[in-house]
């Protein structure tokens, strides 16, 4: 939307993750960072470059490889009085910690009506389109959604990144933070034979310096439209935008950012002004987020609808390494969803 | 399918095998071949000791009390005989309470139980060698933690009757206690999680140059779950200052010890893959495990790391209030293991010390008697776990989130609305 000009350093998404920790950790000393390869080398990615030279090696350091006992360790810290931002060096690896976040994390404040809390950050990098074959490309957010006590998190900008990723570090509760790594340097439009062009040109690149946050469970309308309203997250935001333009659709574009808890005013204003419905997900179709999206509208939006919510998802197969781009909720599915759902 | 499928002439045929108890119902039981060291004989390494010298320790039993309930030997922790009564008392009380309870249970006042009987000394002499603001991550057999420490047994019932008194707003199954003031973690019914989690509560102890220590407790069963495994990396990775406990019970449900490998290894012997120092103690010997737990504590408040404990002992009851042990171990076998009653075996040594008789002993039990029956009088006055779930309805979708989000505050209005419309029933 037309906002006055941004303001703030260009920078990428891990950039922007990487402050978004420094300024926390800088804040709060209670914050630690650790997580398999966080420490000396800063993450695969290089998301915590830096920070145990900063904050030195018992704030932000190296994790045996044990998603479960990372988790299961941040549970102890946090009941001590941490707040630990620990890193689960790709989503297809949480499952090992998922008993841990399921059962301990995210049921700790109720089971004991308050008296201990979990206020930590799993940060993750998921979702494909990086050739990372089934286990470097999940998206499993929906096994998370499905969780009471967790609030989930996808960003789908730097800026964002960084203003949601403060927010989930200063939030009581904890947050599964999912980072798109299709989008890590820059933003993807789906069209994989075309060279993406760097965050460096992107207005969402402008991440200010120092604190600064964007409220969970607040939406963002990213693109404004009259006919269609489509729901998206993470790298589908812009794979949904370039959609959208190339097909010419008057469609709002909504920018989910926060899955748990959902911005149903968002949606519902939306849906209630367009009349159509279109939910993006990169996931594997079936029982998926989109499908919770479907059902939202449906509810609540029904007397406003003149077509059936149509989604967009990933295949119900594991992630085929070979037949990645066919996999890919891309620009042929998204044309064929949005001729489908204005036609109806 | 008539023999292997994959057979060749000349190699014999694999067998898969599959542990066995040595004794079925109707077997009769004999222990006689248990490898068990005379009371004294464990050499006991200094506390600075590097983590190679308790590796023999892990395949012998740390033993104070003899057959006679003499203290013997370099474990010996030399407790006053005003620490002993403690000990005592607590380990009575718990086992005063646990028959309460199972007996309440019974009488339909609540839905579940699980008591502790043979293992009293275990939670109760760790508690007694801990400080109280140490950190505990037990799991639904260490009642005696809380007991010991103090917690009020009317407000331990409470929360077994998940009633307006229990502090967990019935949110939790009976015995899966919680108090941060005691420093009781919250129970999980997942085994295992609270493990990585003590060592977790110890690392961030050190990483603030605090002076707690914590301690985890699991079962033989559950060192199984990788919970075990991972807790232990990091413990001895980052030489967290943490005590962890196996409570070898023996049976876990109706699987014994040899289904989670006790008949290849002890469980303290886990401790020498780690390369951390481990422990293998007599359970059922209060002295012993206190000067265990001592002496562990102590290396962990000295940044010299972990030390793993196995409580060797054994279920003398039922697995829960929905077990029933006659249908996999024979009915006598609990009589028939060889470490003996921990109650009455430090009763004995108090009576040897010339600081105890059958008089106070009698006069005691009364008197725990009647404090567990008041107690119980008390908790039932503010109701019992099927009068309760209508007092306060809105409070079931609070705590899932520190504010509530929009969907509960939905949901919460739903559901008030059906209680109201369909049950007749109204909160406030
Ligand atoms: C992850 C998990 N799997 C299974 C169970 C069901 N379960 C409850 S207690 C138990 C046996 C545990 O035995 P052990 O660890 O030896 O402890 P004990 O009950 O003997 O004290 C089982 C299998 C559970 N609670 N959690």
């Amino acid at each position: 939307m037309s906002a006055a000009k941004p303001q703030g350093k260009a920078r990428n998404m891990i950039e922007a993750i990487n402050d978004a920790h420094r300024v926390m950790m800088r804040q709060d000393p209670d914050v630690v960072v650790y997580g398999e390869d966080a420490g000396y080398f800063g993450g695969v990615f290089r998301a915590t470059a830096g920070l145990q030279q900063e904050f030195g090696k018992t704030r932000c350091f190296d994790a045996p490889i044990s998603e479960g006992g990372i988790v299961g360790t941040a549970v102890g810290m946090a009941a001590y009085g941490l707040k630990p931002v620990i890193e689960i060096q790709f989503a297809d690896y949480i499952y090992p910690g998922y008993d841990q976040i399921v059962s301990e994390v995210a049921k700790m404040r109720y089971r004991t009506a308050g008296e201990w809390t979990m206020p930590m950050v799993i940060r993750t990098p998921y979702g494909g389109g990086i050739f990372g074959g089934q286990t470097h490309s999940q998206s499993p957010e929906a096994l998370f959604t499905h969780v009471a006590g967790l609030k989930v998190v996808v960003p789908s900008n730097p800026h964002d990144a960084k203003g949601l990723l403060i927010a989930a570090i200063e939030d009581p509760d904890p947050v599964i933070f999912f980072e798109p790594k299709r989008i890590y340097n820059g933003p993807f439009d789906g069209h994989h034979d075309r060279p993406v062009t760097p965050w460096a040109k992107h207005a969402k690149s402008a991440v200010p310096d120092g604190h600064y946050t964007v409220e969970l469970g607040k939406a963002e309308v990213v693109r404004a439209g009259n006919n269609l309203t489509v729901l998206a997250y993470g790298t589908m935001v812009h794979v949904a935008l370039a959609a959208v333009e190339e097909n010419g659709v008057d469609a709002e574009v909504i920018d989910l950012r926060t899955l748990l808890p959902v911005d149903v005013e968002a949606i519902e204003a939306s849906v209630k002004k367009t009349g159509r419905c279109l939910v993006v997900q990169e996931a594997t179709r079936t029982g998926g987020y989109g499908a919770e999206l479907a059902a939202l509208v449906q509810e609540r939006c029904f007397y406003h609808l003149e077509a059936p919510v149509e989604r967009v998802t990933g295949w119900d197969t594991p992630y085929p390494h070979a037949y990645e781009w066919i996999y890919f909720p891309g620009p042929i599915r998204m044309k064929t969803a949005l001729k489908k759902v204005m036609e109806a | 399918m008539d023999g292997p499928t994959h057979s060749r002439p000349n190699r014999p045929a694999l067998a898969l095998h599959v542990p066995e108890p040595k004794y079925r119902p109707g077997d009769t039981p004999d222990f006689s071949g248990l490898a068990i060291p005379a009371a004294g004989e464990a050499p006991r390494p200094d506390v600075a000791a590097p983590d190679e010298e308790t590796f023999a320790l892990c395949n012998s039993l740390v033993r104070v009390l003899d057959d006679s309930g003499k203290a013997v030997g370099p474990w010996d922790p030399r407790l006053s005989p005003d620490t002993l009564r403690k000990v005592l008392r607590d380990m009575k009380t718990v086992r005063v309470f646990d028959d309460r309870m199972y007996r309440a249970q019974r009488q339909g006042k609540t839905s579940f139980y699980m008591k502790c009987t043979g293992e009293e000394a275990i939670a109760v002499a760790a508690a007694a060698a801990m400080d109280p603001e140490d950190m505990h991550f037990p799991t639904y057999r260490q009642q005696g933690l809380l007991v010991a420490r103090g917690y009020p047994l009317a407000k331990m019932m409470c929360q077994i009757y998940s009633n307006a008194g229990d502090p967990l707003q019935g949110r939790q199954l009976p015995i899966m206690y919680s108090d941060r003031a005691h420093g009781f973690f919250s129970i999980s019914g997942n085994l295992g999680t609270q493990y990585p989690q003590a060592v977790g509560w110890a690392m961030a102890s050190a990483i603030k140059g605090d002076s707690r220590i914590a301690m985890g407790w699991i079962g033989d069963g559950a060192t199984a779950e990788g919970d075990f495994h991972s807790a232990l990396t990091f413990a001895t990775v980052y030489q967290a200052p943490v005590i962890l406990a196996v409570v070898n019970n023996q049976w876990a449900i109706s699987s014994f010890s040899g289904i989670a490998g006790a008949e290849q290894a002890t469980f303290a012997a886990r401790a020498i893959g780690y390369g951390t120092a481990g422990l293998r103690v007599d359970g059922n010997d209060a002295l012993a495990v206190y000067a265990a737990v001592a002496w562990a504590a102590e290396r962990a408040r000295t940044n010299r790391g972990p030390t793993l404990i196995e409580f060797f002992t054994y279920r003398a009851e039922g697995h829960s209030t929905s077990d029933d042990p006659t249908g996999y171990r024979p009915k006598d076998e609990p009589g028939a293991w060889p470490l003996g009653d921990p109650i009455a075996r430090l009763k004995a040594h108090l009576i040897g010390l010339g600081e105890w008789d059958d008089e106070r002993d009698s006069a005691l039990d009364s008197e725990i008697d009647a404090a567990v029956r008041s107690a119980q009088k008390e908790a039932e006055k503010i109701g019992i776990l099927s009068d309760q779930g209508f007092d306060d309805i809105p409070s079931m979708f609070e705590d899932v989130y520190a504010t509530t989000p929009w969907h509960l505050a939905e949901q919460r209005d739903a559901s008030l609305t059906e209680a109201r419309e369909y049950l007749g029933r109204d909160s406030e």
